[in-house]
This record gives C-alpha cells, structure tokens and sequence, in this order.
C-alpha cells in the first residue's frame, strides 16, 4: 500500500505477532483495527511477566527492545555478528568511538 | 599522520618517561591517538595522554585521584598530577601501557567483563567529589556541532528533533536526577585494556568523562547499538546479564530494563547519529547503511514520548 502522507510505498513487519506497516519513505507507521490494543497488551505483559513455563530454558530469552528500536525483531541480523557473519565495517568502528 | 609540535613533544616526554636515566633505547614508539580532543602515545611500557585543550585542572585531578584509588576496576596513572605541557596549553598525564580489545575482532569483545567492571564502578562510592559524569555535556556538543555543520542535511531534523524530545536533564540543561552514583561517562569498546599486558585482568581507562551521574548512561552505548539492529541479542543479553549478576545499580534486578535505560539510549543514539551526519557533510559522502539505522531510529523515536522513568532504578 501507499503511504496516505507523502504517498511512498509501506511495506509489513511483524512486531511480536502484530502486523505493522511502515513508510519506506517518512517512516510513519499504519495499525489496522486492534492493532494499538494488541501491541499495549504485549507491552504490559513486558512488565508483568509471566512465571517461566516449565521445561528447558531458554539459553537466551527474547531481550525487550525499546519501540523506537529496529522494526520486525531484527536485532543484529542484518548487521551483526550472528553465525560468525562479518560486522559491517562502519559497526566495527563505532563500537570502539565516542 | 603529519607530526605536529604537539605530537613531538609528547614523544618526547613519553620516552623520557619510560627510560628516565638512558639517552637512547631500542623501543618502536607508537601514535595511539591523535584527535583534536586527544593526543596519545606510547613508548613501551609507558604512555603519555595530552588531554582536551581547555581541560580544567580541578576537574582532572579529582578524576585521576578516582583512578588512583580503584585498582581493579580502573587503570591507576603514573602519577597523580598532570603534567602542563605549557606552550602547548594541554594537560599530560602518563599511564601504564595495556592490552586494548583488539578491533579487528570486536566478536571477542569481553562484555561480561566491561559490564562487572561498571557494575564494581556503580557500587563505589566515589572516594572524592567529583564533578558531574560527562555524558550529557558529550551529547550536547555533537548535537551543537551538528546544527553548526549539518544543518541543510535532510537527516538533521530527525536527530534534533529526536534530541528536542529528551528531558532537560540529557540534553545537560538541568542537574541529572542522580548526583551521588560514579559513572564512567563514555563507555565504548576502546575504554578497556589489559593489565599488566598482554593478558592481565581487564580495566576501564580514560577518566576524562568520569564523574558522579545517572548510572544507566554507561549501559546506553551498548543498549543503543542493540536497539537499532546493530549489536547481536545474544551480546546484548551477555552484558546485560553479567551488569544484573554482578550488583550493578543502573537496572532492576530482573525485568524490563528499559524504563531506566530509554533516555540514556535515546541519548546516545541522537549523539551517535549526530557525530554521523556532521562528519558525512564534512567529508562530503552519503550515509553508510550503519549511520542510516540510527537515524531511523531517531525518526521513530519522535512519535514515542521517552518513558517515564527518571533513568535511575534506586
């Protein structure tokens, strides 16, 4: 779809089971009806969560990000280190910069 | 790299330093640093720092005395009083040489030990009065350089609004919320070393920006780069996870970290990608796709007011 605002095209993440479409142009965000509300109930369930099921743990549960963090939970996975992936190069020097 | 008078004399006194009773000596000096806010060299064992022009006196002793009397956490210097360096009007304090985190493989960086070392450092009481950590002041400059520099660049809006959005207190226009928790004030990978060398336990160096603050500031720097889809989950939880293990005070025990570490990462995010845009102009090339993650960031930041949360979970 297209952005109602400055009209270039949306494309979908999905932010914890709930669909989001985001402007590859302005950046703003459409929710579809519910879509608010289901995101404020993932939220408190953030800061209330529930006891651990039983079973194995997890050797690392999801890490809360912040809303104004990456979209779609991909955290790390285009420029990171996962699977012994290169950093991008620009990362590399930033870690290591005021 | 062009030698300056600066750079000279600081190689001079880095090796009169190191071999105090010997005119000539078969060690290989090092530049390790030679910014307009430092100068840094090495000459074997030793190393000499030119500190910011500008500096003032009675803000670095107090910060050098900290050092001085953290061993195991920070790096001790040579001496306690800096050196001026007079025609050059810069401060100089020597330090032993340690072993930095090596750049080209920054996916061995010891973030459970950065985040024990902070965590030790929060739990401190500072051992003399100190003046405020430097955090805020650092992101107030590179926001001021931004507007001097990048202000026809089309990603400056979302970064100064982003920055508009912060409580005074972040943008250093208010006493931060905590005045009594020592802080480190710039925590990045280049701020720990080995020592002694090569292999000796790691420590926090560079006092220049340490001071008493809001502890979650040493945490936002990592925090921002996970944030923006930069640092992987799994290192992120690692030096979350040892910061909580080891007693750090800047988060909750357990839970979501974030109402405490929103403003800071805000913070550190803003002056990341301000530092991106006004180096870009002066160097007169786009964006890399790195610099463009945190000005994404920035973007999304201005439609989600920054949580309620002073930033301090004491």
């Amino acid at each position: 779809m297209q952005c109602p605002k400055c009209h270039a095209p949306m494309h979908t993440y999905n932010r914890n089971g709930v669909q989001i479409e985001q402007c590859s142009g302005c950046r703003g965000i459409f929710l579809d009806y519910g879509e608010l509300e289901a995101l404020t109930r993932l939220e408190s369930q953030w800061s209330q969560p529930a006891p651990p099921p039983p079973g194995a743990p997890q050797a690392y549960p999801a890490a809360p990000a912040p809303a104004w963090g990456a979209p779609h939970g991909g955290h790390g996975g285009h420029y990171g280190g996962h699977g012994g992936h290169h950093r991008h190069k620009s990362f590399g020097h930033m870690l290591f910069s005021s | 790299m062009t030698t300056t008078p600066l750079l000279s004399e600081l190689t001079a006194r880095a090796k009169a330093r190191a071999h105090p009773r010997t005119d000539t000596c078969p060690c290989t000096a090092a530049t390790l640093a030679d910014r307009p806010d430092a100068t840094v060299v090495r000459h074997a064992d030793t190393v000499a720092k030119a500190h910011a022009p500008g500096t003032p006196l009675g803000d670095l002793v107090p910060r050098l005395a900290t050092a001085t009397r953290l061993p195991g956490i920070l790096l001790a210097p040579l001496s306690p009083a800096p050196v001026d360096l007079t025609p050059h009007a810069r401060l100089v304090t020597f330090w032993p040489y340690g072993t930095p985190v090596d750049p080209d493989t920054p996916e061995a960086a010891p973030w459970e030990a950065a985040a024990t070392l902070l965590a030790r450092l929060h739990r401190t009481p500072a051992p003399t009065p100190l003046p405020p950590m430097r955090g805020p002041a650092k992101a107030a400059r590179a926001v001021t350089r931004l507007t001097a520099t990048g202000r026809t660049h089309p990603a400056t809006s979302p970064v100064l609004k982003a920055w508009a959005a912060l409580p005074a207190w972040a943008r250093d226009e208010a006493p931060m919320p905590d005045d009594s928790t020592l802080c480190h004030g710039d925590l990045h990978l280049g701020q720990l070393v080995r020592h002694p060398a090569p292999d000796g336990p790691w420590l926090l160096i560079d006092v220049d920006d340490l001071g008493t603050g809001v502890p979650s500031w040493d945490l936002a720097r990592p925090a921002a780069w996970y944030a923006c889809g930069l640092l992987p989950p799994d290192e992120w939880t690692r030096f979350l996870t040892a910061y909580r293990a080891a007693g750090g005070p800047a988060v909750p025990a357990d839970g979501d970290p974030w109402p405490a570490l929103d403003i800071p990462a805000r913070a550190l995010t803003v002056q990341t990608a301000a530092r991106a845009v006004a180096k870009a102009v002066v160097e007169g090339r786009p964006l890399d796709e790195v610099e463009v993650s945190m000005i994404d960031a920035c973007a999304r930041m201005t439609s989600l007011p920054p949580e309620l949360s002073t930033g301090c979970a004491k």
